[in-house]
Formats: structure tokens, C-alpha cells, sequence
């Protein structure tokens, strides 16, 4: 058995039913049953998409609480560059670290320098491996899980290099255990996270190998005490100046940004998880393969938009335009140093340790023979519902139901539809065999009329 | 009755110059693939082929129909569509051969890939055809010793 960790809660207290998750969910996980929506933990690949749709706020992500800061000696604050783009223009990335200082970090990373590396490695990489073409960026957790789930066969094109949050993290717990002569385990690393998927990937990386981030806290949760810790206190000159932030980081908040900022010039950006299926699915045909590389984010319009941040999405992404703007015409490059970026790839610096594995699902059955039987049974049944994906029954779709009914989960008459129909054969069958008692008596008294006549 | 149990079968129509839905019958049938515990590697050639006729279809003919057939052994596609037919089918078989118009190459298809990638990523491949009347394409992959994917 399969046991997948999931940050996707329901609270069945406030969940009335309304279907609305099942509705969105891309891997039909979520099925309606007792009036109470229901998660599977083998489909889920934790996008999120639930969180946003529910009305009634049922749903929610497990995300860390602040109290967990003090189980370490130092802590530093890992913000996801979309952070950035949560305030105002005149909010500089700089006084925005200022400000998760004063919430009780003992530092804050700006994680667009690891980016901004991690990009450079990006390039090293494209270049030497031109025949996988094209290339995707892992960056979305859950563009990784859905790849494992359903294109197990595209796994070999998501880049092995690993992903900036984690080489920030690995990079400060060295460098502040050495610092303040403490261990490792004694410094705690926060992400900032714009997404509940990314807090998953720390609890649970996608190749099993340990995450360097202890936790992760929303943007949504930090937002408020965020923007009060900015009010207070002296502004600071340094504040006011972006001269120190690395352009290419900036990149990795928004969708296509990456590409951007590199100046690469076959790519492709794509987001929202109906879009990416379809650029998968032609993909996985063989027919994007004039293509270099792949930005493809869960979320529209990449991290900013992702479903714990606060500022409205379209707004962030013009915020870190204008700042990737600014830097360009000021011909501003405070970033990495690509020869030291270079000597570091060759020593494997960026690699992830593990090799990503596909999660197929589990076929209807191990045994084909009995798999394929199923699959017939599942299909007649689909014959006889009526197609139209009402989701009255509590799943997402009448072949979902049809599924779920082959595998006892349900019974054909949980369909609305299903049992009226049933109700009609049976009175039909029932006025029938009443019209026959009827005849039968009928005959009876002509008989025992005539009996009685002869006599 | 028993042989019949353990065999899928489903029929697919494919409409000429329908290019919005080329791509829909690959995507079921990778599904259903999926669904049964076929190997990623024999469910993306597969995939593929069938994905490669359908645009064939689309592309040349008027109408077809996909059979598709799934027993424990094996998988088979069979492509009978009304259209033109290939007048030299080693012709056709050659890798950059193509007698798509200006138009399709402009929209990127007809790079004369189309038979000869049916071709290597099935285990068997049959073809025939009739000039004026159509073509017939038949798909095999074998599903016992392909190995893991």
C-alpha cells in the first residue's frame, strides 16, 4: 500500500456538500459521499484548486504554526520571491526581509539569490543535455506529481537540478552552524509559501529524499503581521534600494520569468493545471519536440497566483515585471557569479540525490485479464447513466460514478436518475401483474358464473 | 462468450479536416491503458500511433473509423478511412515524403513523419490501400515481452 501525505484537510463540521471541489478537482480525487467531500490520498496531487473553490471554507491547508520557531536555537526565514509581490510598489524585497526580522526570525534569505544560481545551472544544463528536449522545470510541486501520476512517461523531461528553496535552505544551515558554532538540526529554516503544495513537498519531497526547510508558513498567515512589522520602526536607507536584488531570481515568482530573465528563446509557459494538460497531452504525442524548455506552473499566472497569497494576482505579476523592468534598463545584474555557479554544477553542487519516480495509479486490477473485465463492466454500466456529469451521486462525472460503482463503492441506484427509472420499471411491472389478478379474477367469477349456471 | 470477456473492444469515428478534436481518441485510449495496468512505455508508443492516424485521417480523408482492441496479449488499432488512398506506399513510408499541401506545412503538420513513426513505435504494422477509395492501417504492440517500463 501507497500511504501519500497529504496538507489538504476537510472540516467536516463546516463541509455541506456543495460539490464544488469534485467539480474542480483535475484528478477526480474527491467524491461527495454522506453529504461530506472526501479526498483520495493516491489521485491528490495536492494543487490546491479545492482550497480556492470551497464556499463554505471546509477546506484548508496544514501549514506550520508560528509557535514552532522556538524549537530552535536560530531561525531563518525562507520567503518564496512571490512574497515580493505581495505588497505596494514602494515595499522593496529588502525592507520586506527587514520586516520578517522584526517578526522574530533571526534572519531572512532572500531566496532570488539561490534563483538566481539555480538558474544559471538551468542554462548548464539545457545546454549539455539538448536530445531530452524539451526540458521542464520542477519548480511546481504539483506539476511534478502530476507528471508522476498521469505522464509517467514524461518523467525523464522534468530537470534533475534541485529546486532554489532547498539549496537556499542546505546553503544556511551550513553557513549559520558554522557562523554560531551550532548544529545543524538547531537552526530552523521557514518557508515563506505561496502555496499549499509546496508545503507538502517539504513534509514529503516527491523523491523521498529528506527536505533541508523545517516548515512552512503561509503568505496569507504572515501577511498581517507582515505589513504591521513594516509600519514600525525607522525606514532604513537600504530599504528603498532593489540594486541588490538578483534579476534572475525575480523570474521564478512569476510564470515564464525563468525564461525571460535567462533570454532563452525556445520556450514555452504555460499555467493553470486544464492548460498544462493539454500542453502535456500533446506532448506526451510527440509533438512539442521543436521545443527547449517547459515553464509550467499549477497556479495561474505562476507562484503569485498561487492560493495562499493575498494580493490579487494580476497586480503581483505587474509588480514583478516593473522590478525585473527596473533591474534591465539599469542594466543592474547582481546576481550570481556564473564562473563560481559553473565550478559548482561540475561538482554536482545542484543535484537532486534521488531520481524522481513515476506514481502510476492503480490499475483496476494487477491482473489484465480481470483488469479488462472490469473496464467492460464499467463501460456498460457508463451505457445505461445518462451522461450528462451532474454529480448528484457524489462523484465528479457519470464514467467516475460508473467506476465507482464497479468497484462497490456505490450502488447504480445512488444515481438520481437511476432510481426513478427503477420506480417506473417497477410500477410498470407492478400495474402488470395487478392487471393480471385482475384477468385472473375476472375469469374466476366467469367461471364460477358459468359453474354455477350448469348446475 | 468467454474469449469475448477478457477482450475490449471500441470504435472510434475520426471527421477529415476535424483538427480540433485529432488527439481526443489518443487521449482515451491512454486512459483506458492506464486504467488497465499497461507499461508507460508501451502506453506512450501506443499513444503516439494512434494519435499519428487520427491526424492522417483528418488530414487526408473524408471520414474513418478507429477499431480499437485490447485482449491480455495484445493491443490492436485498425484505421479504415474513405479518401484519397496512397498511390506509392513505399513512397509514403519514406521518412520526409509527404504530399501535404502549403497550408498544412504552414500549421507545422505534414513533415512526412506521420507512417514511418506509426511504424517504429508499433511491434507490427500493416498497411493497404486503394487509390480513390482509402486506406487501411493496421496497429499491433504486443504486450507480453516488451518488458517494463
Amino acid at each position: 500500500m501507497n500511504h501519500y501525505l497529504h496538507f489538504v484537510r476537510v472540516d467536516e463540521n463546516k463541509c455541506m456538500g456543495r460539490m464544488k471541489c469534485m467539480r474542480v478537482c483535475p484528478t477526480q480525487a474527491i467524491r461527495v459521499r454522506g453529504g461530506k467531500a472526501k479526498i483520495d490520498d493516491e489521485k491528490c496531487i495536492d494543487c490546491g484548486e479545492c482550497i480556492t473553490s470551497c464556499p463554505s471554507g471546509a477546506i484548508y491547508p496544514l501549514t506550520d504554526p508560528f509557535g514552532e520557531l522556538t524549537k530552535f536555537r536560530h531561525t531563518v526565514a525562507v520567503p518564496s520571491p512571490a512574497l515580493y509581490a505581495q505588497f505596494g510598489q514602494k515595499i522593496t524585497p529588502a525592507k520586506i526581509l527587514n520586516g520578517l526580522k522584526k517578526l522574530g526570525f533571526d534572519d531572512a534569505y532572500d531566496l532570488a539569490l539561490s534563483c538566481g544560481e539555480v538558474s544559471f545551472a538551468l542554462l548548464e544544463y539545457l545546454r549539455e543535455n539538448s536530445e531530452t528536449k524539451p526540458l521542464i522545470i520542477n519548480t511546481c510541486p504539483t506539476v511534478v506529481r502530476l507528471i508522476q501520476v498521469k505522464y509517467p512517461s514524461l518523467i525523464n523531461h522534468i530537470t534533475p537540478i534541485d529546486i532554489p528553496r532547498e539549496i537556499a535552505a542546505r546553503e544556511v544551515k551550513q553557513r549559520k552552524s558554522k557562523q554560531y558554532g551550532l548544529k545543524e538540526k538547531e537552526i530552523g529554516a521557514f518557508y515563506i509559501t505561496p502555496c499549499p503544495a509546496k508545503m507538502i513537498s517539504i513534509k514529503q519531497p516527491a523523491e523521498k529524499e529528506k527536505s533541508y526547510l523545517d516548515g512552512a508558513i503561509s503568505i496569507s498567515d504572515i501577511y498581517g503581521p507582515l505589513l504591521s512589522a513594516m509600519g514600525n520602526g525607522d525606514i532604513e536607507e537600504s530599504d528603498e534600494s532593489i540594486d541588490k536584488l538578483c534579476i534572475l531570481g525575480l523570474g521564478w515568482a512569476m510564470a515564464g520569468g525563468i525564461s525571460r530573465t535567462l533570454k532563452l528563446e525556445n520556450s514555452l509557459t504555460v499555467s493553470g493545471l486544464p492548460e498544462i494538460l493539454k500542453v502535456f497531452d500533446d506532448m506526451e504525442r510527440g509533438s512539442l519536440q521543436h521545443i527547449d524548455f517547459i515553464e509550467a506552473y499549477s497556479c495561474p499566472q505562476g507562484c503569485i497566483g498561487g492560493s495562499l497569497t493575498v494580493e490579487n494576482l494580476y497586480i503581483s505579476y505587474n509588480k514583478i515585471l516593473r522590478l525585473i523592468e527596473e533591474l534591465e534598463l539599469k542594466k543592474i545584474k547582481r546576481c550570481p557569479d556564473v564562473k563560481e555557479v559553473r565550478k559548482k554544477y561540475s561538482e554536482g553542487y545542484f543535484f537532486k540525490k534521488h531520481r524522481l519516480r513515476p506514481r502510476p495509479l492503480k490499475p483496476l486490477n494487477d491482473d489484465l485479464t480481470k483488469a479488462i473485465k472490469k473496464r467492460k463492466e464499467i463501460e456498460k454500466i457508463y451505457e445505461k447513466l445518462p451522461k450528462i456529469d451532474c454529480g448528484a451521486c457524489g462523484s465528479p462525472t457519470c464514467e467516475a460514478f460508473a467506476e465507482d460503482v464497479v468497484k462497490k463503492e456505490r450502488s447504480l441506484l445512488d444515481c438520481v436518475f437511476m432510481l426513478p427509472k427503477k420506480l417506473r420499471d417497477l410500477s410498470k411491472e407492478l400495474s402488470e401483474l395487478l392487471n393480471k389478478t385482475k384477468s385472473i379474477n375476472e375469469t374466476r367469477q366467469n367461471n364460477n358464473k358459468s359453474e354455477a349456471k350448469d348446475k | 462468450m468467454t474469449e469475448k470477456e477478457n477482450v475490449l473492444t471500441r470504435e472510434f469515428e475520426i471527421k477529415g479536416k476535424d483538427f480540433s478534436r485529432a488527439g481526443n481518441i489518443s487521449s482515451k485510449i491512454k486512459e483506458i491503458l492506464q486504467e488497465t495496468g499497461i507499461s508507460n512505455s508501451i502506453i506512450r508508443r501506443a499513444a503516439i500511433a494512434t494519435y499519428e492516424a487520427e491526424l492522417n485521417v483528418v488530414m487526408y480523408a473524408n471520414k474513418g473509423i478507429l477499431y480499437f482492441t485490447l485482449d491480455p496479449d495484445s493491443i490492436r488499432l485498425k484505421i479504415d478511412d474513405e479518401g484519397r488512398g496512397i498511390k506509392d506506399i513505399s513512397l509514403a513510408m519514406k521518412e520526409g515524403y509527404s504530399t501535404a499541401t502549403e497550408e498544412y506545412r504552414e500549421m507545422g503538420f505534414g513533415a512526412g513523419m506521420g507512417l514511418p513513426n506509426i511504424k517504429k513505435n508499433a511491434d507490427k504494422f500493416k498497411i493497404s490501400s486503394i487509390l480513390g477509395k482509402g486506406t487501411t492501417l493496421e496497429i499491433f504492440f504486443f504486450l507480453n515481452n516488451s518488458g517494463a517500463s
